[in-house]
């Protein structure tokens, strides 16, 4: 997957920017309460469990675990024919959050559940680098 | 208060499906609520209260209001409701709950769209490509069937599912479908048809996964009362429950079980039955997954025993728990937000006992079950050939 020219590109938000940030840097970022510890992911003004606004952000360890995942045969639009078989995953991070994904330098095949993976990040502009995993 | 014995179907009506040349989405909303109409002996100034779904391909800002304007009806009533394929539980449980809170009397719900005929290749790409988050899911390239594809590897890993069980499902529907002169697709598959059907998303083949399609079906809801006094025999709502979870994937709660089973809670407290109640089933089966998920969720099979459950013919004709009797999204049609209406004239038909070659015998009680995103909304209806 070489560019993101044609792809959907995410635009950042007010909410998000700093997790975008955070990727150009070649950091993940998540969300943490300060009032009861609880890690999230996607970001939000409030904590899912205790609904306080005390939120932070964390730097992750950008370790995580393979919950599931599918070999895309046909690509969802003409901007990934050249990816096809690629790999979409649900990886659950070691801090306990599940992130969407690509697993990459691995030929398909060789993914399984259960595989540890870290992330790793692909440029597609000047602000968005497209966080993606790697087997550890 | 409950919805329990208040109301009842007194009329349903379906479109041609499959390729429908020469109809728009919204002819094909105003057929279905004719044909309805003329089942349950009405015309169009009976109707008090309109729920529509919008249409994908030719969408309005204030739908069910552009629907009502069209067949110059003018409702006191009149709500569109989108929530994917759950909307037409949804929609069944609010007609419900206006007709007993004294909103309306005699509420139509239509819904169609024409996904094939109304498509431009542009706008299938778009269909496919804005599915989930904009900035978290939608850059990693996952068509619709993929995200299905996610959770059958996921039930696969934690209880052993197979591609067979998965196909076996499959099969039921293409074999009900065969019985059924108005469904899309009707020539008899075997498992191995199955599996050796184009890979689309690992593990699912082209054909665990459902159709795409032109068409509409219309039901009319009235109070219990009032239902007697109707030409057909009326089909009375016994219980209703919803469920929600999440919109994203990403964020569901759980990828082997979903909200399908606080639905079915729901509507089984509601009615005082339980799955053993349940002659027949017509349940979302946009992938041949899914449907092994709902019958544990809903209690037909403990968890982890819906692919065991599927084999050995259970979910057919003549089975233990005919399911999809008409063929379902796999084989009768799906024209995306309307798939679930299918199943509710199914359902009525079934239990007015008007099904020729694939009627259930004796069938009394119905378990209709809606879902709309990936496993995020969730609807359950049961339905009865008499009030309990």
């Amino acid at each position: 997957m070489a560019t993101g020219s044609d792809k959907p590109i995410p635009t950042a938000t007010f909410e998000t920017r700093p997790y975008w940030e955070g990727c150009k840097r070649r950091e993940l970022r998540i969300q943490r309460c300060a009032a009861c510890g609880h890690n999230q992911f996607f970001p939000r003004l409030y904590c899912t469990r205790c609904f306080s606004d005390r939120i932070e952000w964390i730097k992750a360890s950008g370790r995580a675990t393979v919950s599931t995942f599918t070999i895309v045969r046909r690509p969802v639009s003409p901007a990934f024919a050249d990816d096809v078989p690629y790999v979409v995953a649900l990886v659950k991070l070691d801090e306990g959050p599940t992130m969407m994904t690509n697993i990459v330098g691995c030929a398909p095949e060789q993914v399984a559940i259960g595989m540890a993976v870290r992330v790793t990040f692909e440029d597609w502009s000047e602000e968005i680098a497209i966080p993606k995993f790697e087997p550890a | 208060m409950s919805l329990k014995n208040q109301v009842a179907i007194v009329g349903v009506g379906d479109t041609k499906v499959g390729v429908v040349p020469g109809m728009s989405a919204t002819q094909l909303y105003v057929q279905a609520a004719k044909l309805a109409l003329d089942d349950a002996g009405l015309t169009k100034n009976d109707i008090d209260g309109l729920i529509t779904s919008n249409s994908f391909v030719e969408p309005y800002m204030y739908h069910a209001e552009m629907i009502a304007e069209y067949m110059q009806i003018f409702p006191r009533y009149c709500i569109t409701v989108p929530t994917g394929g759950g909307t037409t539980g949804a929609a069944l449980h609010h007609a419900a709950s206006a007709i007993v809170t004294g909103m309306a009397d005699t509420v139509l719900v239509t819904k169609a769209d024409s996904q094939i005929t109304g498509m431009s290749r542009a706008k299938a790409i778009e269909a496919m490509a804005t599915a989930g988050h904009a900035q978290f899911e939608r850059p990693y390239g996952l068509p619709i069937p993929g995200y299905y594809a996610l959770l059958a590897r996921a039930h696969e890993h934690a209880y052993g599912t197979t591609a067979e069980q998965r196909a076996a499902v499959a099969v039921a529907c293409r074999k009900h479908a065969s019985m059924n002169p108005a469904a899309q697709m009707r020539d008899p598959i075997t498992i191995d048809d199955v599996l050796k059907s184009r890979m689309i998303c690992d593990p699912l083949h082209l054909l665990d996964c459902s159709l795409v399609s032109d068409g509409g079906a219309a039901f009319i809801l009235t109070s219990a009362e009032r239902a007697r006094d109707f030409p057909k025999k009326p089909v009375y709502l016994l219980g209703v429950g919803e469920g929600h979870t999440h919109e994203h994937v990403s964020q569901a709660l759980s990828l082997t079980s979903s909200a399908a089973r606080e639905a079915g809670e729901r509507a089984y407290k509601m009615a005082g039955l339980g799955p053993q109640d349940i002659d027949f089933a017509e349940l979302y089966d946009c992938f041949t997954p899914v449907v092994i998920i709902e019958l544990e969720d809903l209690g037909f099979c403990p968890k982890g025993e819906g692919g065991r459950f599927v084999e050995g013919g259970r979910i057919e004709l003549g089975g233990e728990l005919p399911i999809n009797t008409h063929g379902g999204l796999l084989s009768h049609c799906h024209p995306g937000q309307p798939g679930s209406m299918f199943a509710i004239t199914e359902a009525v038909r079934q239990l007015r006992g008007e099904c020729g070659q694939r009627q259930v015998r004796d069938a009394r009680t119905a378990l209709v079950h809606c879902q709309g995103g990936i496993m995020s909304t969730h609807c359950t209806l049961i339905f009865g050939a008499e009030q309990i």
